[in-house]
């Protein structure tokens, strides 16, 4: 089991509020996922030509204001990074493949959560409420987020096996369900140079969408030829910059439910986690069908 | 067709308004003493609960065997009414998963939607579904009766054993999957029938069923407009020559 938790400002006056707005929702879930939690939030993106790293530098105190100073150093005056216990948002105009490259030669111990112009990501181990205090996710601000709390079912509880999951640039993937096969999903993409970091089931899900739609497909096409190649249990939730989709499975056994109104979008696994949310008895509640496509834009 | 329910309008045909009535409010009560209520503390006789701010709460009112009114005022979650007997339970509001599971007999009415395995193996009483049903509603249902003024998801009626379902609307895939003796009314369109389900003519005996359950749900459909979808009972018997090709 686990909670799936998302929040889409479509009043750009809420954007100051996102982080206090979709908190309630995750805390709401920690039932469904009290092992881990994590998210990813898309805020205003920065420059072309720049990027924004999300370090994760494990347990213990991160030498943070030496990081920034060697960041400074090492890829370009204009690095920039602001930093949460023992968590960091690295950003550049360093090219993504030298900024990987400089993290893993210097900072081997230290895991790269996401890249982007937009996306943020957050994932630790503990309860909903633990990692949310950890991070200080009420004073997140953005257009959206995608959440998660787990309970694991198929591989173990570790800060990198949490939710999100990303790949490639300003796209993230959340899961509750189970795959049956990832391993041929992997085995696929492995010989096209697709590397893994974990033997967890959603990153397969998630590397082949950011396949597909680095081979030019849309996230519909790319999720429709997903409902093909991915057999299991699922609902999924994704974000890229500017969007954020929901799919479950044919058989829909993981619950999903949406809470639409002028201001916003708002999904949970379960209606009681968005039951406190502002103006939520006007809203448009739904439940989304098997296999159909739900997105919406910012 | 997706109905949605937020203002919880009482049906003018509710309980008298004298009747002995009992608040709990879920925001500020646990779940667990409104159970405890309905299950030891009844103080028989006529007697209407309310249950002010579900807001999704799971197992509401499970396992109710008295003859009382309860009145969920909003959405509900998981397994709302589960196991009931005798009670009326009405969801003023939208139900989680496997609401009315197992009902043994009594009513529940859920005046928005139903998420997946509505009145899943119910073995009596009448669930009423105002608005739409998710899949695998009735999934082995064992001889309640259920009307859905909606449409319903797909694997309903999955291998349902007795008792009726009512389909106003539409149908998904695989409607009425390895039925046994359950029937099948379907007014609206059908995607697909699962294996072993098919049409059959409705007789005079299944058109006064119709009407019976459509009055008792409160729908003024005709039934004349309603299919019968039951089993064709080739599944009941192994078939050695079949050579597993099913």
């Amino acid at each position: 089991m686990c909670g799936i938790v998302g929040l889409l400002v479509k009043n750009p006056a809420l954007r100051d509020r996102l982080g206090e707005l979709m908190l309630p929702i995750l805390i709401g879930m920690t039932e469904r996922g009290p092992e881990s939690a994590g998210l990813a939030v898309f805020t205003e993106a920065v420059g072309e030509a720049r990027r924004k790293f999300s370090v994760y530098s494990g347990t213990g105190i991160a030498p943070w204001a030496d990081f920034a100073q060697a960041a400074m150093r090492e890829l370009g005056a204009d690095a920039a990074v602001s930093a949460h216990g023992n968590h960091a948002v690295l950003e550049t105009a360093a090219a993504p493949v030298q900024v990987k490259a400089w993290l893993a030669r210097n900072y081997p111990q230290y895991h790269l959560l996401s890249v982007g112009r937009s996306i943020d990501l957050y994932k630790d181990t503990g309860t909903p409420g633990e990692v949310a205090a950890r991070y200080d996710f009420s004073r997140l601000q953005g257009s959206h987020v995608v959440g998660h709390t787990r309970m694991a079912t198929e591989t173990a509880v570790t800060p990198e096996r949490a939710h999100p999951f990303t790949a490639g640039e300003d796209f993230c993937l959340v899961h509750n369900g189970s795959l049956s096969n990832p391993n041929s999903v992997r085995r696929k993409l492995e010989p096209l140079g697709i590397e893994f970091e974990t033997d967890n089931d959603t990153e397969a899900a998630c590397r082949f969408l950011e396949w597909r739609m680095r081979e030019g497909d849309s996230l519909t096409t790319a999720l429709e030829k997903g409902f093909d190649e991915l057999d299991g249990f699922y609902t999924f939730l994704m974000g890229t910059q500017d969007e954020l989709a929901l799919v479950r499975d044919a058989f829909s056994c993981k619950p999903a439910i949406v809470a639409e109104t002028d201001d916003y979008v708002a999904i949970s696994s379960e209606f009681r986690s968005l039951a406190k949310l502002p103006g939520v008895k006007n809203a448009h509640i739904f439940e989304p069908k098997p296999e159909q496509i739900y997105l919406w834009r910012v | 067709m997706a109905s949605v329910t937020t203002d919880f309008v009482r049906p003018a045909s509710g309980p008298r308004p004298s009747m002995p009535t009992v608040a709990f409010d879920l925001a500020v009560q646990p779940l667990r003493q409104l159970n405890c209520f309905l299950h030891r503390e009844l103080p028989g006789g006529d007697l209407r609960v309310l249950v002010k701010n579900p807001d999704g709460a799971h197992s509401i009112a499970v396992g109710v065997n008295a003859p009382i009114d309860i009145e969920i005022e909003g959405h509900a979650g998981y397994y709302a009414a589960g196991m009931n007997q005798q009670a009326s339970v009405t969801v003023h509001g939208n139900a989680g998963p496997a609401v009315a599971e197992n009902m043994m007999s009594g009513r529940v009415h859920v005046k928005g939607f139903a998420s997946v395995a509505a009145g899943a193996s119910g073995q009596g009483g009448l669930l009423v579904i105002d608005g739409d049903a998710s899949l695998r509603c009735g999934i082995s249902m064992k001889g309640i009766d259920i009307v859905v003024a909606g449409d319903v998801g797909d694997f309903a009626a999955f291998m349902a054993q007795e008792g009726r379902l009512v389909i106003c609307g539409d149908a998904g895939d695989a409607l009425g999957d390895s039925l046994y003796e359950a029937v099948v009314y379907l007014r609206g369109a059908c995607k697909s029938l699962g294996a072993d389900a098919h049409e059959e003519p409705m007789s005079e005996r299944d058109y006064a069923a119709v009407g019976e359950l459509l009055a008792a749900a409160g729908f003024d459909h005709d039934p004349r407009e309603f299919r019968r979808v039951a089993s064709m009972r080739s599944l009941y018997h192994w078939n050695a020559d079949a050579n597993q090709e099913y």
